[in-house]
């Protein structure tokens, strides 16, 4: 009764191929797009925008960066910590050295960079499958964040080995007096670094993640995301029936890679502010390859929600148990009680439903079709 | 190259070699588990901190705590005998025989939690409350896995008493004991309790399963403790000594035997043993293995169990070579290389492949690494070779060909 498709005749391919066939989502994703961009601001929350809402964003772009790789393309990569890393000290190098850039520019640059470093590891792919190359990325992983602790250029030289994000406004310095873009600094504003109101890192978080997120969606529907998806099910059956098995596993460790590379940058210019190694470490990456399997593997809304249950569950195990363990338990000891309810969370849930989050989805819609008649 | 310089380098070879055994340990039980059911087990990790913990929380408990455990054993072991009593003496259509058709399957396992928890509460008098939650997990793991069967589940508990209540004076081979039961009580309990329900999942699925599982068991073992490292000492001085020239560590050695003693054993069990032949079925063929009626639910208990015994003996070597603390269960990813150079399914490959890692590691991070590129390469440096060699070799030096059909 409440998401019913019937009477909604579509009368052309545009309608057919649209990438929300049904009033019913294409309504419900505005209605969801337009309180994500309007309320969080408006509620002035510091604590909603920063560590909730901004770090959700951050981690589900990159899960739906390893979500096209693993999930679409069926290659289990654990180097998502190395890639984000990439796109992380790439950009900060960025802003450092070319300031002139404007801040979108620099995401996409570092997006491109680690998705040139993607491309490289993901070369072993073409020979090596299954778990065996899900270790040798771990190379990769290792490998990178050992370049950056080691060769103080990408850091600048910091001696903790810290990459704070510099202060930047959206259009980058050519609004800056005498320059260029003079005229565009009425309408310029600081995007990152201590004196960026949490509500414009917000809104650039959402909106940037917004846009890759339907890139990713289109991405998947058409020719690339079959081909992946192709891939994915059978290499071989794929190879014979004309698919390129080199291109389209390099483009998926290329475009997967991309979008790790700019959360990486997101999660050093508007969410933490600053990023050492140690933020991109192994944890990193299965945190994320968890958050795709608890979503749903091959699902774009699905890395979103299992970002979401990831990124709020410590925050809810912590309320709980401290409101529970008041005085009684030291801090230690919560941090392994939450280690095992954690751990313990994610067993159950692959028990229960492994096939993630977007899989209850589609059951809650078709319960919904028929709810409150029996059929 | 002067003979000082070719003595140094065997020196770093030697000592890379070794070392390299000590990954092999806990790449053993990786490849023992994935051979047979193909779950890529990454909880192995946390199996030997587990194994390591609890010998050493095990050498540090009071002899009440013995008490306890082996006159609760002794109850135990009791009423599983009494119920088994109950069920042959019951009469058609009683109410006895109404009331245990019930409830006696259950039984155990109640009786299990309920004196668990008894105990729990005598424990340290409720000093430390996490260590009696853990060793009440614990007991309770192992004792709902091996009653599963009640004759085992007797046996188990009378060992247990015999061990806990007799054996006063000697507290290593005492904890040794418990700890082994232990470690394989919970490797079973992981197979039975959490990998058995998700039998034919997807790989991936499996394996994000053991990660949740590292997480638990991490979670349980380190509750325990806090985040000191604890001396784990079996008795093997770390001296090096004096070979024409060349110094070797006594421990890594002593380290190597083991992992060579380790290893033969595993491959008379497999090769002329009844279930280890099945074992070998099972890992050829689950389907064909299972037709042919070989039972795989044993063989994948007998297997995890295999694998505990194994994460044991890894967690005391690392854990007298590095101390008992968190760091040990970091060590596995020292042995994904190693089986992904070696092959996933291969035994001697586990070997093989720690060998060739060790020697690697130390010789590239003390002749180039530190010299030229700043130190720190041992982190990477196995993964870049075994990228190599998976180029080459994309099934491991010793896995079995990996062969696709359409």
């Amino acid at each position: 009764m409440f998401y019913r498709e019937v009477g909604q005749y579509k009368s052309s391919y545009p309608a057919d191929q649209a990438i929300f066939p049904l009033s019913n989502d294409r309504i419900g994703v505005m209605i969801i797009l337009l309180i994500a961009f309007i309320w969080p601001p408006l509620s002035g929350s510091q604590y909603l925008m920063g560590p909730i809402l901004t770090q959700l964003l951050v981690f589900g772009l990159a899960a739906l960066g390893l979500n096209l790789l693993t999930g679409y393309a069926g290659q289990v990569s654990l180097g998502t910590g190395g890639f984000m890393a990439v796109g992380a000290f790439g950009c900060y190098n960025l802003v450092l050295r070319l300031p002139e850039i404007p801040i979108v520019i620099d995401f996409i640059l570092a997006g491109l960079m680690a998705a040139a470093v993607g491309v490289l590891f993901g070369i072993p792919s073409l020979r090596i499958k299954g778990f065996y190359l899900a270790v040798a990325t771990l190379a990769s992983q290792f490998f990178l964040l050992w370049i950056f602790d080691h060769v103080g250029w990408f850091t600048n030289y910091d001696p903790a080995g810290v990459a704070s994000a510099p202060t930047q406004t959206f259009f980058g310095a050519l609004t800056g007096e005498g320059r260029a873009l003079e005229f565009l600094a009425p309408i310029d504003v600081i995007v990152s670094g201590p004196n960026a109101t949490p509500e414009t890192k917000y809104v650039l978080t959402l909106a940037v993640v917004v846009v890759l997120a339907l890139l990713a969606k289109n991405l998947v529907r058409g020719m690339t995301g079959r081909a992946w998806m192709a891939i994915r099910d059978f290499d071989i059956a794929a190879e014979i029936i004309g698919i390129r098995p080199l291109r389209t596993k390099l483009l998926a460790f290329a475009i997967s890679s991309f979008y790790c590379g700019v959360a990486g940058a997101l999660y050093v210019f508007t969410y933490v502010g600053n990023a050492d190694t140690e933020a991109f470490d192994l944890i990193r990456s299965f945190t994320i390859l968890f958050m795709i399997i608890i979503g749903g593997l091959g699902s774009v809304m699905g890395s979103f929600l299992g970002a979401a249950f990831i990124v709020l569950l410590p925050p809810f195990l912590n309320i709980v148990a401290s409101n529970l363990g008041e005085g009684t338990l030291s801090g230690a000891a919560l941090a392994n009680l939450e280690l095992i309810v954690y751990g313990g969370t994610i067993v159950f849930f692959l028990a229960v439903e492994p096939l993630g989050f977007a899989r209850m989805w589609q059951i809650v819609k078709e319960k919904l079709r028929q709810w409150p008649f029996p059929y | 190259m002067d003979l000082v310089d070719f003595l140094f380098f065997v020196e770093v070879l030697v000592g890379g070699l070794l070392s390299g055994i000590m990954y092999s340990l806990v790449a053993l039980g990786l490849v023992l588990i994935f051979k047979a059911s193909s779950i890529f087990n990454f909880a192995q990790g946390a199996l030997v901190l587990f194994g390591a913990l609890t010998f050493v929380l095990l050498t540090e408990v009071a002899g009440d705590f013995w008490m306890w455990t082996g006159w609760l054993a002794i109850v135990l072991a009791g009423a599983a005998a009494l119920i088994m009593a109950l069920q042959k003496l019951n009469v058609d259509g009683s109410a006895v025989k109404q009331f245990s058709d019930k409830y006696l399957p259950r039984m155990p396992i109640f009786i299990a939690a309920f004196v668990v928890i008894v105990l729990a509460l005598f424990i340290d008098g409720g000093q430390n409350m996490w260590r009696a939650v853990f060793v009440t997990m614990l007991l309770f793991l192992m004792l709902t896995t091996a009653v599963q069967s009640p004759k085992w589940a007797i046996g188990v508990l009378l060992g247990l008493a015999v061990i806990a209540l007799i054996t006063d004076g000697a507290v290593t081979y005492r904890a040794f004991a418990v700890t082994l039961a232990v470690v394989i009580g919970l490797a079973m309990a992981i197979e039975r309790i959490v990998l058995r329900p998700m039998v034919n999942q997807e790989p991936i699925i499996l394996f994000m399963a053991t990660i949740g599982l590292n997480y638990v068991i991490e979670g349980v073992a380190q509750g325990v403790w806090d985040a000191d490292v604890h001396a784990l000492d079996i008795g093997i001085p770390d001296i090096p000594f004096d070979f024409y020239g060349v110094y070797f560590s006594q421990f890594d050695l002593f380290a190597g035997l083991i992992a060579a003693a380790l290893v033969t054993a595993l491959a008379i069990f497999f090769q002329k043993t009844r279930v280890g032949r099945a074992l070998r079925a099972v890992a050829d063929d689950h389907q064909a293995a299972l037709s042919v009626g070989i039972p795989l639910k044993n063989i994948w208990a007998v297997v995890w169990a295999a694998a505990g015994i194994v994460a044991l003996v890894a967690g005391l070597m690392w854990g007298s070579k590095l101390g008992v603390q968190f760091s040990i269960s970091l060590l596995a990813f020292k042995a994904l290389p190693v089986i992904i150079i070696g092959g996933f399914t291969s035994i001697p490959g586990a070997i093989i492949g720690g060998l060739i890692v060790g020697a690697t590691e130390k010789l590239f991070e003390v002749f180039v690494g530190i010299p030229f590129l700043g130190g720190g390469t041992e982190n990477w440096t196995p993964y870049m070779l075994g990228m190599f060699f998976l180029m080459f070799r994309p099934q491991g030096l010793f896995g079995e060909k990996i062969i696709e059909r359409v």
